[in-house]
Formats: C-alpha cells, structure tokens, sequence
C-alpha cells in the first residue's frame, strides 16, 4: 500500500487530509473526533480576541437538485477564550502526538500581539502556525484577515514579525478577494513564510430570499457579504493553487485549500502543486467519515499506478499549466459522435446552431429513416460545448486531428513576424 | 438454432445491470445517511452508504473491498437478497421518494471487481491452527475467507464437484449465474484456502479424523433432498425433487423433455417459485403451483410470487396431492383433494384440513415436489451433536455446538419456523463463527 505521509515544509502528516480551520476545528472534542476518523491533521479554528457571534450565519447553495453545491458563512474566528482554546489543543495533542496540529492564528496589526500568541501556542507543542489573512467578513472590517492579505507589504511584515520567534514552520494563508493572488504569495515568501495555504473564501451574496426580499442569510432584517466555498469555488481554488505552484518567485510549498470533497479532487491539487490539502465544506456536509473513502481511494488509485509514495505526485502536471500565448495554434480536434452510445436529446445540436459553429447537423438515415446527428468536421472548431453538453459519458469524443504544420504558439508567431520571417498557422 | 440453444437464453440473467450512468446517478441520490438504517437491515452489516458514496466517487475498488469485507458471498447477495424486505425496505427515501437500488449498485460493485480480476484480500500471516469447514456453501465459505485473512490453514471439504453450495447449485441461472458464486469460491482460494470437493464426511472422511487433525471444525452442511410426500405413485417417472430439478439446469445442458409438457409444483416456498420458473423456461406449456394453504400462508418472498405470475405460472390454493397416476410407468396425472383452513396450528399458521369427498383428478406430465429440505441428521449423530429434529443447537452468539470443538453456521442452525434461510443470513453466521472459533483458539494461545 502505497505511503500517504507527506512533509509540507518540514510538518509532518500521517496523510495529506487535514480539516480546514473552520467551524469543524472549533474544540477538542471535534478535531479528536476528526483524528478517530482518519483525518491526518486539523487546523485549529482561528485563535484570537474572543468574537460575538451573530445568527443566522450560513448558507448552502442548492443546485440541480444537489444540496451544498455551494455554501457560505459569516461565522468569525474562534468565540472561545485563548486559555480554553489552549488547554483543548494541548489534550489533543497528548492523545494524539502522530496527528497534525496547526493553530491559525489572527491578531492585530502590532509586532508584540504577534509575538505573544506566537509564542503562547508553540509553549503547547503545536506542528506549525497559519497566519489567517483570508477571512473576508467580520475581521477584515477591523484590519486582520483579508484586509491584510490584500496588502503584500502588510503580509511581508507580519510574516517577519511572526519569524522572529516562531520555532515552527509558518504557514500563510491567502485571500482569494485580490487581482492577482501571486503578489500576495510572493510577499509571504518574501517575509520568510515556509508555506503558503490557499484559498481563504471568497466574497459572496448567497441569494436573496423571494418572500422577505432580504438576503440569505440574514440577521433581523440585514445580510452582509459571507465567505463562499465548496465544491462551487473549487476551478478558482485550483487555479490559484497552479499559478503559485509555477511561480518561482513565490517558490514555498503550498496546503491546497477549496472545495475539495473527495480523493479525486486531492489528487487533483496535489498534481497541480499542493503538498497536501484542506477540507471543511465536504465535512460539513457529510461529517468527519468522508476521510474514509478520501483515503481508501487515494491509496487505490496510487497503488493501482504502482506509486509508491503520494508525495511522488506533488506538482507532477505544474509544467503543462501555462499562459495562452504559449498554447500550439496548429493543434486541432473535432467532435466524433459515437451513435451507438448517442441517446438522440439532440442537446448537442442545439447547442452548436444557437451558441457554437453550426457544424452537427440532423440527418435522416436513408435505410432505417432514424434521425442521426452527425458533425460537419470541415467546420468544426473543436470548442468543447457539445461535449459539455452531451449527458452521456463517451457519446462525444473530441478527437485529434493530424495536422501537417509543426507546433507554433503565439507568443513564437509573434517572434518570427518581428523577425521579419513568415509563419504558418 | 437447436432447441436446447433456444433454451438456453431463457436461463440468462433476467434482471439487467446498471448501466454506467444509471449508476452514477443512483450513487449520487444515495443521502450518505449517517448510522443509516440499510446498514443495520443487513444481515451482514455492510456498510452501505459508503459502498455507494465510493461509487460516486470512482472508487470501484474500494467499494467492491467495502461489501465482500462485510459480507464473503457480496456478489451473490447483490442478485438474491431479498432487497426490499433489507436493506432497500429500510431506506430513509422510501418516506420522500424511491429507495435507492441498493441491490443493483452492489452488483454494479462486485461486477466490477469480477471484470476487473481485483484481489480484494490477502491472506494472514500463519498461526499454526487449522481449522475444517464442512460443507462450501456461503455459510462455509464466508468462515473460510475469515479464518484465512486471520491466519488460519482452513479446508474445506464439500461433498459436490464444485464449491459454492446454494448460491453454485441452487439458485436459477437467471437470477444468479454459476459464474458469480465461483468468482467467489476463487476469492476464498486465493487466500490458501483447501476446498476438497467430492468429499463426503462419514463417506471419505471420518468425523474422527477432522476432530483429530484440526483445532476447530464448522459444520456448514446445509440441506439435502426434497422429502416424501408419501403418497402412491411417488416412485414413478416423472416425479421431481425441485432442487434436484434446478441443479439440473445449472450444470447439464438443459433437457427439451417439458416442452410442452404440463407440471405441477407442489409446494409454494422459494424453491418451488424457482422450479415453477424454471420449467416455464424449459417449454413447459403450463405451470401450476398448487399448495394446501392460501396465498396468505405460503412463504415465497412477495417479488418471487409477482415474478412467477409474470413467468405465466399459476396458483392454485388449497389444494393437496393425494395419489400420482400412472401410464407406462410414468406419471399422467393427479389426485387431489381440496383443502380448507382450520384451528391454527402451535405456530399460529391456520392448518389446512383435507375437505372429505373433494377429491379430483387433473391431468399431468411432471410432479414437482418442493415441500421443504431434509437434514443430515446422521452427520450430526456422528459428531455426536444435539440438536432438534436436524437443527443443531448452538450457544447463542459463539456458534459452538454441544462439541467443545465443533461450530456449526447456516442451514444446519436455521430454524425456529423459517421454512426459508437467507444466503446473507447464511454468510453472517458463518462470518461470525469463524470470529468465534478465532476468540476460542486466540485465547487457548494466550500465556497464563
């Protein structure tokens, strides 16, 4: 069976799951539970000032008839005391010395604030610290979370301070609320950080309810925006993941973080750069044995590749996520309708007269007068949207089309015309 | 194409897979209930919401591992449990919507486990004990496959050709083809398991040599032959045992004899749905199946009762077999008697009391007996067991019998009214037997 240890700058798990700092972290009680059921490391729900709470505080997206595709919330950090947070995690990680322990940590912007709870939570043998500058409600209205985390000199200097006298690894994590998630990523790596951890929630109006016009969730008669994760920001979360990864001017290992709900997700991050992953929603939304199958079926599916170790697949495909003008020009698929699987819907054909190419047509077969849906190749521009659309796994393949020319992205085309040369596309 | 060719796809499996998409889409309706109560209608405890979710997920692997771990015979039971009496009866949807297709998933599973060749378990590592298991039934073959992966060199003696017992023998083709039950007799000798077939204990082997040679022995016999019905003429050509009947089916090339031909079926248990089934599928122009109670009594499941009428069988109640006519030494025709219910017997069941001068003739050419299963009872003499007519006792949750190193599992323990044993109920006995005989011999390692 196949090793899921895995070493984020220098903490050590006995696998890559590890519970988000989230309202699943929020007491002993939860994170030993957690650690029962398999999760290899927890981080601790933000420590700091001690918060008032309001109700309601969450949301969930249904869709398609699938609940919490999304979900949101405007729950603040830790509403415990740091004393009973302290004592909690130190029982924890008595009972549980091999499990991971990571304690997020908010607090004003002012060195001796850092160094205080800094040292506080390393006095009860904590693996490592995550400085929370990606809370986007609440916190950030008085200048911590995302407030700091869209400001790369604010972050620099916290991490700086934090490394004065941390003795564990610092983990930082970042805001998904910001243009460009590199620069922040890049300041955390400036200011010593040993790790990066993203996404933090993004911004969100979950909906606003039809009877009471007001928004969802609301407190007596008002909303305000919440922190939006789950499955629904997990292509932001990856991508923002990928784009550190090949950054080497950010250069730190990173935590995956962003509706991650299984195995195949984690595989995913783990592939496009994260050593090692995050969860909360998916726990929130099934409890703590989803870790179950998370394990049983990254162990599966490395062992069935004969792969010894998942740290082995840590940013294997970080090198083939690029920038558009790097992409072949002369590379071409079609869509191929296979017929024997094809349920007639015909949605494919919609969908590429209204919105596409106009390139499948319906055509009355000559011996059984059965209507076929066949792509006009010649036309077609290899979009994907009939693809997409089809309902039927392998009913439309996206085929490759030989072509004749040698590779040529933009960025080369536009480096031979400025040499004066021609070039063929 | 030859007859018996033309048969032969009446024997081929009548409930369709899922298809691929069907599976997803029932995986992802499953609520992932927590302590969910699939689980606990499961004999055997498998753990369903998880099975299902790893579907959901792509982990075919995991999830087939998920079921055959709970339960040694998973991919039989996935087609003969009766679901909606388990596991789909107690689904929170039935109350919201459709309960989900528990059933068919785990066949989904384990036939992906089956395409796929996947090893599933391996084998302990070796603690010196042995145990023999009489009888490769899915009560023997689950406490084989629990004994190996706990280290003991287990074998198993079973007096047919080949292992599997019901599930290989008895149970139509259409609902359960002999190839799944042998894709697990292979599962179970991919752990070092000894399966010695036609091997007859008393016959081959003595019950003292297994007491000698082994630390513990399970007795997994299940059941033999049809009984008498100890009426005139039973002798004759033509008259069947109903197990006897579908064994025939699932192991020579199938026989155009019925074709055309009028069978009655006397009985209305399980076994007799099957023969009734089976001989519609061998060309039988018309199935009866006759039996001294009514509908309300007879203790088929409710789908098997709807499956036969759709199969053209029919149903005629209160009525009982009193004489078997003779042409040629063969059997034309039968007497019966009309029944009617009377004073309800120690069980509760009304008995039925013949109705005097009712008697008539009909026309046949096969008599069908499916009144139930004799026992081994001199095996159980043998080992010197107690037991009630062919039940052997057992203390409750060990499995052990009134032999301090004899257990016994399945049919052999079933009683108490059932006039019909589960396979999965078969393979919880037998999973747990194996896990006593484990606690009984671990200790007997133990220092003092």
């Amino acid at each position: 069976m196949a090793d899921l240890s895995i070493n984020l700058a220098g903490i050590q798990s006995p696998n890559p799951f590890w519970l988000a700092s989230a309202p699943p972290t929020n007491s002993g009680y939860q994170v030993q539970r957690a650690f029962e059921a398999g999760w290899g490391g927890a981080v601790w729900k933000t420590l700091g000032e001690p918060i008032i709470n309001v109700t309601s505080r969450f949301a969930g997206l249904n869709f398609g008839g699938q609940r919490v595709f999304g979900f949101n919330n405007i729950e603040l950090i830790t509403d415990k005391p740091l004393e009973v947070n302290l004592k909690e995690m130190d029982e924890t990680k008595r009972r549980f010395p091999k499990h991971t322990l990571i304690a997020s940590l908010m607090v004003e912007h002012k060195r001796e604030a850092w160094h205080e709870i800094v040292k506080k939570v390393e006095a009860i043998g904590v693996d490592g610290l995550e400085l929370n500058f990606g809370c986007p409600h609440g916190m950030a209205e008085r200048g911590m979370g995302s407030a700091v985390g869209q400001h790369p000199d604010l972050i620099r200097q916290q991490v700086e301070w934090v490394k004065e006298v941390a003795q564990t690894p610092v983990i930082v994590k970042l805001t998904p609320n910001i243009t460009d998630i590199r620069f922040t990523a890049r300041a955390a790596s400036l200011g010593g950080a040993d790790a990066i951890s993203m996404i933090n929630t993004i911004n969100s109006l979950m909906g606003v309810d039809l009877d009471k016009w007001l928004p969802i969730p609301h407190v007596d008669g008002k909303g305000a925006h919440g922190g939006y994760c789950g499955p629904a920001v997990k292509p932001i979360a990856l991508n923002m993941v990928a784009e550190c990864a090949r950054d080497p001017k950010v250069g730190i290992p990173i935590s995956g973080i962003g509706g991650i709900s299984d195995w195949r997700d984690t595989v995913e991050f783990l592939l496009m750069g994260a050593t090692g992953v995050q969860v909360c929603t998916a726990a929130m939304h099934h409890g703590f044995r989803i870790v179950e199958d998370m394990i049983d079926g990254l162990t599966n599916y490395l062992d069935q590749r004969g792969i010894a170790s998942v740290m082995d697949i840590v940013g294997k495909a970080v090198h083939t996520y690029s920038d558009w003008g790097y992409l072949n020009l002369n590379y071409k698929v079609v869509a191929r309708i296979h017929e024997e699987t094809c349920i007639n819907c015909n949605k494919c054909h919609i969908a590429c007269e209204d919105t596409s190419h106009q390139c499948i047509d319906i055509v009355p077969d000559a011996v059984t007068g059965k209507e076929r849906l066949v792509v006009r190749e010649e036309d077609c521009v290899g979009c994907n949207l009939c693809s997409i659309v089809c309902p039927v796994e392998g009913a439309i393949e996206m085929v490759e089309i030989p072509s004749d020319k040698a590779p040529l992205s933009w960025n080369q085309r536009q480096a031979a015309l400025a040499a004066g040369g021609s070039c063929e596309l | 194409m030859s007859i018996p060719n033309e048969l032969a796809k009446n024997f081929s499996e009548v409930v369709p897979a899922l298809k691929p998409m069907e599976a997803i889409h029932e995986a992802n309706r499953c609520l992932y209930c927590y302590d969910a109560p699939c689980i606990k209608a499961c004999p055997t405890s498998i753990d369903i919401p998880s099975f299902i979710k790893k579907i959901a997920t792509g982990n075919l692997f995991g999830s087939a591992r998920t079921i055959m771990e709970s339960n040694p015979v998973g991919a039989s039971c996935a087609r003969v449990c009766p679901t909606e009496e388990l596991c789909e009866g107690a689904c929170v949807l039935n109350s919201a919507s459709k309960p989900i297709m528990i059933g068919l998933l785990q066949r989904h599973a384990t036939d992906w486990a089956i395409q796929n060749q996947a090893t599933l378990f391996s084998k302990g590592e070796a603690n010196g004990k042995r145990v023999a298991i009489v009888g490769a039934g899915p009560a023997g073959l689950s406490a084989a496959r629990e004994l190996a992966r706990l280290g003991y060199a287990v074998t198993v003696f079973e007096a047919k050709e080949k292992a599997g017992g019901l599930n290989t023998y008895g149970i139509v083709s259409f609902r359960l083809p002999q190839e799944i039950s042998l894709w697990e007799v292979e599962q179970v000798e991919a752990l070092g398991v000894e399966i010695r077939t036609h091997t007859r204990i008393g016959e081959d082997v003595s019950p003292d040599e297994l007491l000698d040679q082994y630390d513990s022995i399970l007795l997994a016999v299940g059941m033999g032959n049809v009984p008498q019905l100890n009426i005139p003429g039973e002798e004759l050509e033509g008259v069947l045992d109903a197990i006897a009947l579908v064994e025939e089916t699932k192991t020579k090339p199938l026989s155009d004899e019925m074709l055309g031909k009028k069978v009655v079926i006397i009985g209305a248990g399980n076994t007799a749905i099957d023969a009734a089934t089976c001989s519609k599928r061998l060309g039988a122009d018309n199935v009866q199946i006759l039996y001294r109670r009514t509908v309300q009594e007879m203790s088929c499941y409710q789908f098997e009762y709807e499956f036969a009428k759709q199969d053209g069988v029919e149903f005629r109640w209160l009525v009982a077999p009193t004489r078997v006519l003779e042409e040629n030494g063969r059997v034309k025709g039968l007497e019966l008697v009309r029944m009617e219910l009377g004073e309800p017997d120690e069980k509760g069941r009304k008995r039925p009391v013949a109705i005097p001068g009712s008697h008539f003739v009909i026309e046949v050419d096969y008599v069908v007996k499916a009144i139930g299963q004799n026992r081994h009872l001199s095996l159980l003499e043998a080992f010197g067991l107690q037991h009630r007519n062919g039940i052997v006792e057992v203390e409750e949750g060990t499995y052990r019998t009134s032999h301090v190193k004899v257990y016994a599992a399945g049919d052999v323990i079933f009683g108490g009214g059932k006039t019909d044993a589960m396979v999965v109920d078969a393979a919880n006995h037998g999973k747990r037997a194996a896990h006593a005989i484990h606690q009984s011999l671990n200790d007997q390692i133990q220092p003092v």
